[in-house]
Order: C-alpha cells, then sequence, then structure tokens
C-alpha cells in the first residue's frame, strides 16, 4: 500500500518556491474542475497560494508539500463557496445516504442488443469517449463526489492521502469514490444516448416490437 | 507458504476498484491477482476500469495560463520581503 500523508518534524526546504512552480499547472486543473469557470480558478489558486505562503512554516516535511497545497486548495475552495450565495453549501464531511444501485458501464456495453458494435463494444466506447464528455460528465458531479474523482484518478493520490486532504474517514473515501464512479459511468452513458452515440437498448426494443 | 484461498467473482468485483486504486494488500491483493490471471471475465472489467480511469486522468491536465503563473510570482515577491 502506498504511503500516508506524513506530517513529520523536518525543517522546511528552501525549494518551496520550486514546487510551488511545478505543482501550478494541477491546481490550475483541479481548481478548474471545482469551480467551472477559468477566472475563478485563477482566483481559488491564488488565494491558496497566498494562504500556503502564509503558512509555509508549518509545512513539516517537505514530501507532502503537494498533498499539503491540494487540502489548503480543497479549504480554500470550501470557504469560497461558503462566501458565495449563488452557490449551494457544500458538505465535504456528509456521507450521502442516498441508496442507488451499483452502475456498471461495462454491463451495459454487453447488453445483446449493442451487440451491432462487434467483440469489443466497451473498447469502441471508450476510443469514442471525448475529453469534452469526462470533462462534463465530471462537471456534473456533486461536489463531494468530483473531488473524490479528482484526487484519485487525476492526481493519483491514495486512500488515504484523500481522506487526510478532505479531513474524512478512509472507508468514506472508498464509498464515496465507488458512488462517484458509478454516476460519472452512469452519465457518460445518457451522454452516448443523448448525443445518438448508442441507441437506447428501450427505445430499440419498442422499434422493433410490432 | 501455502497459497491462499481462491476468491469468486462476486467477492473480486466487490474490491475491483480497490484493486484497480493499488489500494489492498496482504491476502486479499494476492488472491485479486490470483483471480484476475485466471479470469478473463473479471480481467475484462479491471481493463475497463484501468483504461476509463486513465482517459480520466488525461482528460484533467490543464495548463496554468501565464496571468496566474504572474500572480504567483508576484506573491512569491511579496512574501519574500
Amino acid at each position: 500500500m502506498r504511503s500516508n500523508l506524513a506530517i513529520e518534524t523536518m525543517p522546511c526546504s528552501d525549494d518551496f518556491e520550486q514546487q510551488l512552480t511545478d505543482v501550478l499547472d494541477r491546481l490550475y486543473a483541479a481548481a478548474l474542475r471545482m469551480t467551472k469557470n477559468r477566472s475563478d480558478a485563477e482566483d481559488l489558486v491564488s488565494d491558496a497560494v497566498t494562504k500556503a505562503l502564509k503558512n509555509k512554516d508549518k509545512l513539516k516535511d517537505p514530501a507532502s508539500f503537494r498533498g499539503w497545497m491540494f487540502r489548503i486548495l480543497t479549504n480554500t475552495f470550501i470557504s469560497h463557496c461558503r462566501k458565495k450565495k449563488n452557490r449551494p453549501e457544500i458538505s465535504l464531511a456528509e456521507t450521502d445516504n442516498e441508496n442507488e444501485e451499483e452502475f456498471w458501464l461495462f454491463d451495459r456495453l454487453h447488453q445483446p442488443l449493442l451487440l451491432f458494435w462487434g467483440s469489443n463494444p466497451e473498447q469502441e466506447f471508450l476510443n469514442n469517449v471525448l475529453r469534452e464528455d469526462l470533462a462534463r460528465a465530471l462537471d456534473k458531479l456533486k461536489d463531494e463526489y468530483r473531488m473524490v474523482v479528482l484526487l484519485s484518478d487525476v492526481e493519483g493520490f491514495s486512500y488515504p492521502e484523500i481522506a487526510a486532504i478532505l479531513d474524512i474517514p478512509v472507508g468514506t473515501v472508498r464509498s464515496r469514490l465507488a458512488r462517484a464512479r458509478s454516476r460519472l459511468q452512469k452519465s457518460l452513458w445518457q451522454q452516448a444516448i443523448d448525443t445518438g452515440f448508442v441507441k437506447d437498448p428501450a427505445d430499440r426494443l419498442r422499434s422493433e416490437t410490432p | 507458504m501455502s497459497s491462499p484461498e481462491k476468491i469468486d467473482c462476486e467477492k473480486a468485483l466487490r474490491h475491483l476498484l480497490e484493486y484497480l486504486d493499488q489500494e489492498l494488500e496482504g491476502t486479499l491483493q494476492h488472491q485479486m491477482e490470483q483471480h484476475m490471471s485466471s479470469c478473463r471475465s473479471c480481467f475484462s472489467r479491471l481493463e475497463f476500469e484501468q483504461t476509463l480511469k486513465t482517459h480520466i486522468r488525461k482528460s484533467g491536465t490543464e495548463q496554468a495560463p501565464d496571468s496566474l503563473r504572474n500572480r504567483v510570482v508576484g506573491l512569491l515577491k511579496d512574501f519574500e520581503k
């Protein structure tokens, strides 16, 4: 298993500036997915960097810089949301108890009615999923779901690291990630139907029934 | 050491995402590896999830605009004072 977000006592390194510069593209990308707006994303990163610089001395282990910086970015985003009245307040600590079936896109792609796609429908589907499709599906997710997908799939943080960044238990990271992926896949499937890329098997069945 | 007890597809699917995220260890990790190397159906699912994960990672890349880089350079200078 990968290492936890270590917060140990070590002198702060002088390459803070370099680390910050190196991670800037990633911070901006995450901020853009969080705010869904380029100018808000710039403000968010800029505020997070300001906070990081003010608290530079609190970073004990330079190796945990990236996790530390993402934690600041996330917290800054939450406080931005609270200030904005036009955005519903988000809670990263709460668990969504909404019950829903597990959605496996893989299963949908293997329905007999989709056989016109040949022997490898899932590969065919993924080859045709565009960057914009994924961005749109990600944007549709609720903040707390989008965040775990971002931190895991895009940023590659481990579950314990994500737990530390979002201040939630590891078990919640696991269940939220499963739910987030399920919703993301559902959304990709729906988009594929809406754009006519796949034909809704229900419609197909109806049209073929005399 | 004897090899761990084999797991069925149901259990493998339940832990598929954790396996994908490299979050398993010990016996379960070993059982998953074993299952994936012998079950074509579960392996196909794993492959699909892996490819989707890679697509998501790639879709998340962005370049910070110069305006932001300049702002950060400005902030760094401010804090040096």
